[in-house]
C-alpha cells in the first residue's frame, strides 16, 4: 500500500523509530502491543518499527472522536495503518465501547494500544484505563508486550503541530504474564510497571 | 587534461583503492584468530562497505550536477543535525527554535549556495539565524537553563549545517582556469579529509603508543596522527593535478585540510564526551552516526573553503 509505505518512509526520516527487542523477539505470535502515550506521531512510530510481515497482522487501535473526525484523518489511519476506530465518550449505553477490538482479535490480528486512552505531557505513562485489564481477560493466549516510546514526547509534545526530526527509539519489553485471580487494579499497575520498567 | 578525464581517473583510483581495502580486509579475516582481532577486523571490513556505498553516492551527486550535489548535503546537514538533537537535552520550550532549524534554516543555507550569493550563505546562520533563534526561545518563555539550552542548540548548528555547507560551497567559487571543475575540489576535500581519518586509524592501529588526548580521544596517538597526517599530506599533494593548485600549493592546502580534520575529530570527541555517549548514532554500519563520519570536515570544510576563495579567486 503507497500510503502505508509513504507514512513509514517519513517517520523513519523524521524520528527514525529505531527497534529495540529487550524481552521478546519479533515473530509471528498473536499479541496486544501497549505503550506509552505522549504524541500524535506514537502510533505511527511503533508501526514502524515493526518488521513488514508483522505489520500486515499487526492493527494500531485509534479514537473515533480524533481519527474519524475528518475524512482525510480517516482515510490515513484506516488506508494507511488498517486502525481500529474505537469510541472513548464513555459508554454509550447499547454498545461495549470495545466490541471492534474484540472482533479484530477473535480474527487473528494483534493490536497496539495506549492504555492512557490520551496524550500525557511527559514520556512517562500515567494511569492507565480498564481496556487493557478486558482484553486481557477475555483472550488469555494473547501475549502482552509493553512497549516503551523513548524521545517522542520531545519530538512533537502535545499541542505542537510540527514534529521536531529526533532519534526515537521503541523498546519492546518481555510479556507480561497472567496471575489467576489478579485484581483490575494491580493487573493495570503492573501492566504500567512493565512499560515504566522499559524507561530506565 | 579535461575535466571528464580527470574525473574518470579520480573515480577509478578510488574504486582500485577500496578493491584493494576488500580484498586485504577478506586476508585478514582468514588470517586472524583471536577474538579481539577478529572484532577489529570486522569492522574495518563494515567500514569499507560503508565506504563503498558512500563513494557511490557521492559519485551519482557529482555525475548529476550541482543541484544533486547540494541535496546530499542538505541531507547529510538534517542527519547530523538530528543525531545533535537527540542527544542534546532541549525542552518543550525548544520546539519552535528546533523546527525553525530543520525546516528553514537547513533548505535556505542550501538555497543560498544554489544561487551562488556567497554574502548573504557567510552570514545568514552566524547572524540572522543566531538572532532568530534565541529570540523564538525566549518568546516560549521557560527560563530554566535558557542559556545552557540555547548555547548547544547554537553549536549543533554551526557545525552541522553551517560548517557542513562550506563543502558543497567549494562550487559557487569562481576560481580563473578552473571554470567547469569546481566538483573535483570537493572531492579533493572529502578525498584528503577521509584518507587522513583511514591513514590515521591505520598508523594508530600499527605503531601507536603515546596517546595525545586520553581523556578526549584515547584512540588518538601521537604516532597514528603523525604518519598518518603525513602520508595523507603527501597523497593531496600527489593529488594536484585534479586541483587549481600547485604540487606546493596542493601540499600546503592537504596540510591545512589534515589538520583541521584532526581537530575536528577531537572537538566532537569532546562533544560526545560532555553528552555521555561513544558514537553519534548508529546510521552507517561500521562508523557509527553521520556526524561520526562528517567530524572532520565540519572543521576542514570552512577552512579550506576560505583559503581557497581569498587565494585563488
Amino acid at each position: 500500500m503507497w500510503l502505508s509505505s509513504l507514512l513509514i518512509g517519513l517517520v523513519r526520516i523524521l524520528v527514525g523509530a529505531t527497534p529495540r527487542w529487550i524481552g521478546s523477539q519479533p515473530t509471528t505470535a498473536q499479541r496486544i502491543y501497549f505503550a506509552n502515550h505522549s504524541s500524535h506521531i506514537d502510533t505511527m512510530a511503533l508501526y514502524s518499527a515493526l518488521p513488514r510481515d508483522l505489520r500486515a497482522s499487526t492493527r494500531p487501535v485509534a479514537a473515533a472522536d480524533y481519527w474519524g473526525k475528518t475524512r482525510f484523518r480517516r482515510y490515513v489511519v484506516l488506508a494507511g495503518l488498517n486502525a481500529v476506530l474505537i469510541s472513548r465518550n464513555g459508554p454509550d449505553s447499547t454498545l461495549d465501547p470495545l466490541q471492534p477490538l474484540y472482533e479484530a482479535l477473535e480474527n487473528g490480528d494483534s493490536l497496539i494500544i495506549f492504555p492512557e486512552g490520551t496524550r500525557q505531557t511527559q514520556s512517562l505513562p500515567g494511569t492507565f484505563k480498564s481496556g487493557l485489564f478486558y482484553l486481557a481477560e477475555k483472550f488469555r493466549n494473547v501475549e502482552l508486550i509493553p512497549v516503551y516510546l523513548e524521545n517522542i514526547h520531545r519530538s512533537m509534545p502535545k499541542g505542537t503541530l510540527l514534529p521536531v526530526p529526533l532519534i526515537c527509539t521503541v523498546r519492546f519489553g518481555a510479556p507480561l504474564q497472567r496471575i489467576a485471580n489478579e485484581s483490575k487494579q494491580a493487573f493495570l499497575l503492573r501492566a504500567r510497571d512493565g512499560v515504566m520498567r522499559l524507561a530506565e | 587534461m579535461s575535466i571528464h578525464y580527470k574525473f574518470y581517473w579520480l573515480i577509478g583510483g578510488i574504486v582500485l583503492l577500496l578493491m584493494a581495502a576488500t580484498v586485504i580486509g577478506k586476508l585478514l579475516r582468514i588470517r586472524v584468530k583471536s577474538e579481539g582481532g577478529i572484532a577489529v577486523v570486522d569492522n574495518l571490513n563494515a567500514r569499507v562497505r560503508a565506504w563503498w556505498s558512500m563513494v557511490i553516492v557521492f559519485t551519482v551527486a557529482a555525475v548529476l550536477g550541482k543541484n544533486a550535489t547540494l541535496v546530499l548535503f542538505a541531507i547529510i546537514s538534517f542527519f547530523a543535525l538530528r543525531e545533535f538533537v537527540t542527544l542534546t537535552p532541549t525542552r518543550a520550550g525548544d520546539h519552535r527554535a528546533l523546527s525553525l532549524a530543520f525546516f528553514v534554516l537547513i533548505p535556505a543555507q542550501y538555497w543560498l549556495i544554489g544561487i551562488y550569493w556567497y554574502e548573504l550563505f557567510s552570514i545568514f546562520i552566524p547572524v540572522y539565524g543566531f538572532l532568530l533563534l534565541s529570540s523564538l526561545s525566549a518568546l516560549a518563555q521557560d527560563t530554566e537553563n535558557f542559556l545552557a539550552r540555547n548555547a548547544k542548540i547554537q553549536w549543533g548548528i554551526m557545525a552541522a549545517i553551517y560548517c557542513i555547507s562550506h563543502a558543497p560551497a567549494l562550487l559557487l567559487l569562481d576560481i580563473p582556469g578552473y571554470a567547469g571543475q569546481n566538483a573535483l575540489l570537493l572531492f579533493y576535500l572529502v578525498l584528503v579529509v577521509q584518507i587522513s581519518d583511514v591513514l590515521q586509524y591505520v598508523f594508530g592501529k600499527l605503531f601507536g603508543k603515546t596517546k595525545i588526548a586520553p581523556v578526549v580521544s584515547p584512540s588518538k596517538t601521537v604516532e597514528g596522527f603523525v604518519g598518518g597526517a603525513a602520508s595523507a599530506t603527501a597523497i593531496g599533494g600527489a593529488m594536484w593535478w585534479i586541483t587549481p593548485f600547485s604540487p606546493l600549493q596542493a601540499t600546503g592546502m592537504a596540510f591545512v585540510i589534515v589538520l583541521m580534520g584532526f581537530l575536528g575529530g577531537l572537538t566532537l570527541s569532546a562533544v560526545k564526551r560532555s553528552l555521555g555517549v561513544k558514537d553519534w548514532g548508529m546510521m552507517i554500519r561500521g562508523h557509527g552516526g553521520m556526524m561520526d563520519r562528517m567530524d572532520s570536515v565540519v572543521f576542514a570544510a570552512p577552512i579550506f573553503f576560505h583559503l581557497t576563495r581569498y587565494f585563488f579567486t
